[in-house]
């Protein structure tokens, strides 16, 4: 039954990789009929290809990005409805001014929290509990891939619901559209920093239940913190809204709606939202390793 | 090809929480051996909570064990278990990761996960999915199919991107003959042609005899035997086995049937009987005959099966499918 070829030689006492990477494999299937009596256990067969990261981080995006489509537009109407029943509510109490820009730049962020926050904790908690994991577990797929992938592609599902947030508070309390553009900055960046927070919090929690429960505080914190103007808060409360990443995305978006934005302030709180990204991504890079092999 | 010496794992206790009764210290694979050869189709038999899965996920790299070594073609895999990925493809119960891609794009993604470029990617996804007759539900997501095409779906994941060692956790589970018999038709093609090695769990005696060349039967995670399914029957070659279902109850006042009953596993109506076969002849002549006939609904008189195997061994007969 034994087939020779199947063991192709690679560098004897090759079991470092970096000296395997380079060989080349001659696959099975080209010598066929070849066959070995024994199964000489001392030679190690070449290993197959190590994925390299931005295809398969490309991969895991677009298959992420395809699950939109199949499951999670209902969910994407609910977090767009929720901040501009949010901005309705609001408009009787907030008239305009300072109050009126965190109110509109709070709701378009929390459509980002939503999703990125609850929804990818939720995901990434399920699918740790029922074993999906070691789908990606059994790939040679490099972890950050997985977890970039998926955040990227929960953090694109919020483009339009922040849109469309964002452009319905302008109308409703009559803020200026200049510098709209500059979403383009803060939900990539918010995006990264609460979707990163999301799957941290999903792969670190020991139960799915608790997974969605630390999922539905954060995106209430982003709410309740984000949404109501800071000013009238107690100092306590504003310590804590400003150790949530999402205030800083929140900041940086209400700045641009005043007549001459102070730039260096929004790119410091970008800078911050980054940040926060960039460490609550290598976070839960570290947490789907550990989830991954038990 | 893979070889494996003196697995084991221990689940600790867990401490019972109020309201919650714990569970002790669970041995999930003790010292187990196998040699699996290229070329095999090897099965993991035994029923639920034998340690077949946590023995896979050993395998796989999936699972650390608390000692003992794993390897395959030449890598240790208890100390890189990250080259497994790269050396076999799994096959798990779960599908929840797929669920929510169409079938197309499951294969794809896999595919590309496993360092396939794009065009490779969807050349294998196109030729898995027409050899496995999936292309007309390619489009569909997974979650909208029934279980058997799910499970077909994530077999064809499993085969993108050509690996030597396949580790297919029940992969028939909940599959028509139709889904069956494509799986084992595009294994035995992966064998002949690449020289394929298959890792299959079951729990399932009728498709072990039939497609497993060698299997390990496992009980409370150790291996009791190991052998080809011929060789494993060899061990009960003296003995047949007969089955009698009775209409309501067995008739106890024949004094033969009475006897019959010290012998029976019991499951209900059925009684089922390990017997040397001239005494399986004097009993099926005791319950064809007078009274005793009355209250059969049914016999059967058959050769020994992997089950009879897995009795005389010792094993728990709960979990074992004949199907």
């Amino acid at each position: 039954m034994e087939r020779k070829g199947c063991r192709v030689r690679a560098g004897r006492g090759g079991s470092n990789e970096e000296e395997q990477r380079d060989v080349s494999v001659v696959p099975a299937e080209v010598l066929p009929g070849v066959r070995v009596a024994d199964d000489d256990a001392e030679e190690a067969a070449v290993l197959g290809p190590r994925p390299r990261l931005w295809p398969s981080l490309a991969a895991v995006y677009r298959a992420q990005l395809s699950r939109a489509r199949v499951a999670r537009i209902p969910l994407l109407f609910v977090a767009t409805f929720q901040s501009i029943g949010i901005m309705i509510m609001l408009r009787g109490v907030v008239s305009g001014g300072d109050d009126a820009r965190s109110v509109v730049a709070g709701s378009s962020v929390l459509v980002v929290a939503y999703v990125g926050l609850n929804l990818l904790a939720q995901y990434f908690g399920q699918l740790r509990a029922n074993g999906g994991l070691d789908h990606y577990a059994t790939l040679p797929v490099p972890a950050s891939a997985v977890v970039l992938g998926a955040a990227g592609a929960y953090a694109s599902f919020t483009v339009p619901g922040t849109v469309v947030t964002a452009v319905f508070g302008c109308v409703l309390f009559g803020l200026p559209f200049a510098h709209l553009w500059v979403l383009l900055a803060v939900i990539p960046l918010a995006g990264a920093a609460l979707a990163g927070l999301g799957a941290a919090l999903g792969l670190l929690a020991p139960r799915p239940e608790l997974a969605t429960l630390l999922g539905q505080l954060g995106m209430s914190a982003a709410l309740l913190l984000g949404v109501l103007p800071a000013h009238r808060m107690p100092e306590v409360v504003q310590l804590v809204r400003d150790a949530l990443p999402s205030t800083y995305g929140v900041e940086a978006f209400a700045r641009t709606f005043g007549g001459d934005p102070d730039w260096a302030l929004v790119l410091g709180d970008l800078g911050v939202c980054a940040a926060v990204g960039v460490a609550s991504l290598a976070l839960a890079t570290w947490a789907y390793r550990r989830a991954a092999v038990r | 090809m893979c070889a494996v010496r003196g697995l084991t794992k221990t689940y600790p206790a867990v401490r019972g929480r109020r309201g919650a009764p714990g569970s002790p210290e669970v041995r999930a694979t003790d010292d187990v051996r196998l040699d699996i050869r290229r070329g095999e189709i090897f099965g993991l038999l035994g029923p639920n909570g034998a340690g077949k899965s946590t023995l896979v996920r050993q395998l796989t790299g999936l699972m650390r064990p608390d000692r003992g070594s794993i390897e395959i073609l030449g890598h240790d895999i208890v100390r890189h278990p990250e080259r497994a990925a790269r050396i076999l493809a799994y096959l798990g119960q779960e599908s929840t990761a797929l669920d929510e891609l169409t079938v197309s794009l499951a294969a794809e993604t896999t595919g590309r996960l496993r360092g396939l470029e794009v065009r490779r990617a969807r050349e294998e996804r196109d030729d898995v999915l027409a050899e496995l007759g999936l292309t007309s539900i390619a489009s569909r997501p997974l979650n909208k199919l029934s279980g058997g095409q799910r499970r077909l779906a994530c077999f064809a994941a499993a085969l993108v991107g050509d690996r030597p060692l396949l580790v297919l956790d029940e992969p028939t589970t909940a599959m028509d003959p139709v889904a069956r018999r494509a799986v084992w038709a595009a294994v035995n093609r992966r064998r002949a042609e690449r020289g394929s090695t298959v890792v299959l769990v079951t729990h399932n005696v009728i498709e072990a005899e039939t497609v497993l060349d060698r299997v390990a039967v496992l009980d409370r995670g150790r291996v009791i035997a190991c052998d080809t399914p011929a060789g494993l029957k060899d061990r009960v070659a003296g003995e047949v086995r007969v089955e009698l279902v009775w209409r309501e109850q067995a008739p106890l006042e024949v004094p033969e049937v009475a006897a019959l009953r010290a012998r029976a596993v019991e499951s209900g109506r059925r009684w089922s009987l390990r017997m040397a076969p001239e005494e399986a002849r004097a009993a099926v002549a005791t319950v064809t005959g007078g009274a005793a006939f009355a209250a059969l609904d049914d016999f059967t008189l058959a050769t020994p099966s992997l089950e009879d195997v897995y009795l005389a061994l010792g094993g728990s007969t709960q979990g074992l499918v004949k199907a």
